[in-house]
């Protein structure tokens, strides 16, 4: 037995106890989706790991730049100056128990900390901006699947226009013509924003679509129709009765867009309309890193690396989440 | 029809854009007219290429009359003389003076090499791959396949294609003049020699998500009942596989490969920044950091008419790869 059908409002406020009494809590265990889907994410090893990752990247890029150095002091005493190279380390790239991923060619600032602070941007962007997509591709999804007609066709032509744009090209063109001071920000704050901005609104046409298309499915179901006979306005379905049985998709793809935002920001700042120097970012990282590989090709690799680990981590979280929340997967 | 329309917007966003983006940066006509100009700009050559480009006119008179270019060929009076520019006319580059269109025509070779082969490797190697790690379920071979594919998906192409410069032309010296484009109707051989790097470092990225992308459509068919009716009625495995199963998997293939390669086709903006190559995508980058608006404008409908054309050359391939679909 489950809690009984009806409880008026004021009851279930006032005696929250009585109302659970006489439900047996150890009797029958259900195994929401939820449940079920952690039962299946616990097993898969890589997911695990991939989440592990995720979680020490995050303490990192919140706490880590307390604790280390100064990522914009300059070390020149450890550059060659005819080479503009570390001296010394592996590959030339200046590795010592001061500077454990070595120091920049040309000017010495050490990678380390700069890798650290790099990873808060690239964080930052990338959730904000999965926040912002997220949250356009949702309403605007689920609102064309649930109504359909003319509002569902203007929103489909919307979502082809924007996956038929050079996306990339606008979002340069857009970044780069943003004044220095806008709606009450500048420097890097506003900068942030504008990125936050421009990945967040180029990538909602990719979960807006997979949102519409379930919701198209669920719409013709029994407790939509149960729902709508009972009175419930437009409102109460769509965001009481589908947005529920959304979530899984939403969690899924809502993992999976991360890293594909945090590649977005990292090849802005790779073509040159990233945050603003010196403020370090793995993109950024990579395109100083051009002109002086073949003499230092250390110094590529460590922010090549940090991409590659941080959207791995997400990717295997992704994937694992996909399987342990597809009720097809067996 | 659909795509005459998705033409017309993305051209008149792009104009809006680029048009009214500087003057909300707080940059005036005068500014514009001043950088066009070039060194020590006169009041008088500033109000005279205001004058010319007509600037100061309303964005609708502006677009009007870059469409009617378009069609109809633009004439530009450039002091005395009087320039015309032919039937599908894109306007002048800001910078260089240049006609946009032949230098769209200049660079498109570079992009075309590049996408077309590249998307060759990765069609063939990214669905072959697919194909027999679904096949091949949980074996070895599977779970290497699809570890290196996640790899692959995880990897910019930036960071790959300096990797693979620093290994195979400084370290090995395969090039060792370095990779540089070169022309295709002059020497087929170099041409292609010189294009393995960006394409195999490309291909890679693309192959990994259609090594993904078709296992898991393979393994989803394969559990379909027609499968199991296919098997049933006696039809040897390679029937099944190759006319049942493929076909049925292919078909968001083909979706998915029409929007990339449409897309690629615009400007492959990464692979050429890394590898230095001079197509479209660097042609582009270039021109929006330096606020060449009539450049710009050329290569984004550009861009725009390879995807339209690619998503109706996938329409087409649809009819061919699933017998379901009729073409009306």
């Amino acid at each position: 037995m489950t809690a009984p059908i009806e409880v008026s409002k004021g009851e279930a406020e006032a005696h929250p106890e009585d109302v659970l009494k006489g439900v047996g809590t150890q009797a029958i265990q259900g195994r929401s989706l939820g449940r079920i889907a952690w039962l299946r994410l616990k097993r898969d090893r890589a997911a695990l790991g991939g989440a592990v990752v995720i979680a020490l990247l995050i303490l990192l890029a919140a706490f880590g730049p307390f604790f280390l150095q100064d990522p914009n002091a300059y070390h020149q005493d450890l550059i060659d100056p005819t080479m503009q190279r570390p001296k010394d380390g592996f590959l030339h790239s200046g590795i010592s128990w001061e500077h454990w991923f070595g120091v920049e060619p040309t000017t010495g600032r050490d990678m380390l900390s700069r890798i650290v602070l790099g990873a808060r941007i690239s964080l930052i962007v990338a959730f904000l901006a999965t926040l912002v997509s997220v949250t356009i591709g949702t309403v605007l999804g689920v609102v064309a699947g649930y109504f359909g007609g003319w509002v569902d066709t203007v929103i489909s032509r919307a979502m082809d226009v924007f996956l038929a744009f050079p996306l990339l090209l606008f979002a340069i063109a857009l970044v780069g013509v943003v004044p220095d001071d806008m709606l009450g920000l500048r420097g890097n704050g506003l900068r942030v924003g504008v990125l936050v901005f421009v990945i967040g609104f180029f990538s909602w046409p990719y979960i807006g679509r997979i949102v519409r298309g379930q919701t198209l499915s669920l719409r013709e179901r029994e407790f939509v129709d149960a729902s709508r006979s009972l009175g419930a306005g437009h409102g109460h379905v769509l965001f009481k009765e589908l947005l529920p049985n959304l979530l899984a998709p939403i969690i899924v793809y809502t993992t999976l867009l991360i890293p594909t935002n945090i590649l977005f920001e990292a090849a802005l700042s790779f073509l040159g309309v990233g945050v603003i120097p010196p403020m370090p970012s793995w993109g950024g990282m990579l395109s100083l890193a051009v002109p002086t590989y073949q003499n230092t090709p250390f110094f590529m690799i460590i922010p090549g690396l940090a991409i590659f680990v941080t959207v791995m981590a997400f990717n295997l979280l992704g994937d694992g989440l996909r399987d342990a929340l597809d009720p097809r997967a067996r | 029809m659909g795509a005459v329309v998705m033409l017309v917007i993305v051209s008149m966003v792009t104009f809006g854009i680029f048009f009214q983006l500087p003057k909300l940066a707080g940059q005036t006509t005068d500014q514009l007219a001043a950088s066009y100009v070039g060194k020590a700009p006169t009041a008088e050559a500033i109000a005279d290429v205001k004058e010319r480009l007509g600037l100061d006119d309303p964005l609708a008179v502006q677009y009007g009359r870059f469409v009617k270019g378009v069609f109809t060929g633009q004439d530009f009076s450039n002091g005395p003389s009087v320039e015309h520019c032919a039937a599908p006319c894109l306007g002048y580059s800001f910078r260089t003076n240049e006609p946009v269109l032949p230098t769209l025509l200049d660079r498109a070779p570079v992009t075309l090499s590049l996408a077309v082969g590249a998307s060759l490797i990765w069609l063939v190697a990214g669905v072959s791959i697919g194909i027999l790690s679904a096949l091949r379920r949980g074996t070895v071979f599977d779970r290497m396949a699809m570890a290196t594919a996640l790899a692959g998906v995880s990897l910019p192409v930036y960071f790959t294609g300096l990797v693979s410069m620093a290994v195979f032309v400084y370290t090995f010296r395969l090039w060792p003049n370095g990779v540089a484009y070169s022309d295709f109707t002059e020497n087929p051989g170099l041409w292609a020699w010189n294009l393995v790097l960006p394409w195999v470092t490309l291909a890679f990225l693309y192959a990994a998500t259609y090594a993904r992308l078709t296992r898991s459509q393979m393994l989803e068919t394969l559990g379909e009942d027609y499968i199991r009716t296919a098997r049933a009625k006696g039809l040897p495995e390679r029937t099944v596989i190759g006319k049942h199963a493929l076909r049925a998997s292919l078909t968001p293939i083909v979706t998915i490969f029409g929007l990339d390669l449409g897309l690629l086709l615009g400007g492959a903006v990464l692979t050429e920044q890394t590898f230095s190559l001079p197509g479209l995508g660097s042609l582009s980058i270039h021109s929006i950091l330096s606020g060449d608006l009539p450049m710009v404008m050329g290569v984004v409908l550009l861009a725009t008419v390879f995807i339209v054309f690619a998503s109706l050359i996938v329409d087409i391939l649809y009819a061919v790869v699933d017998p379901r679909v009729r073409l009306g």
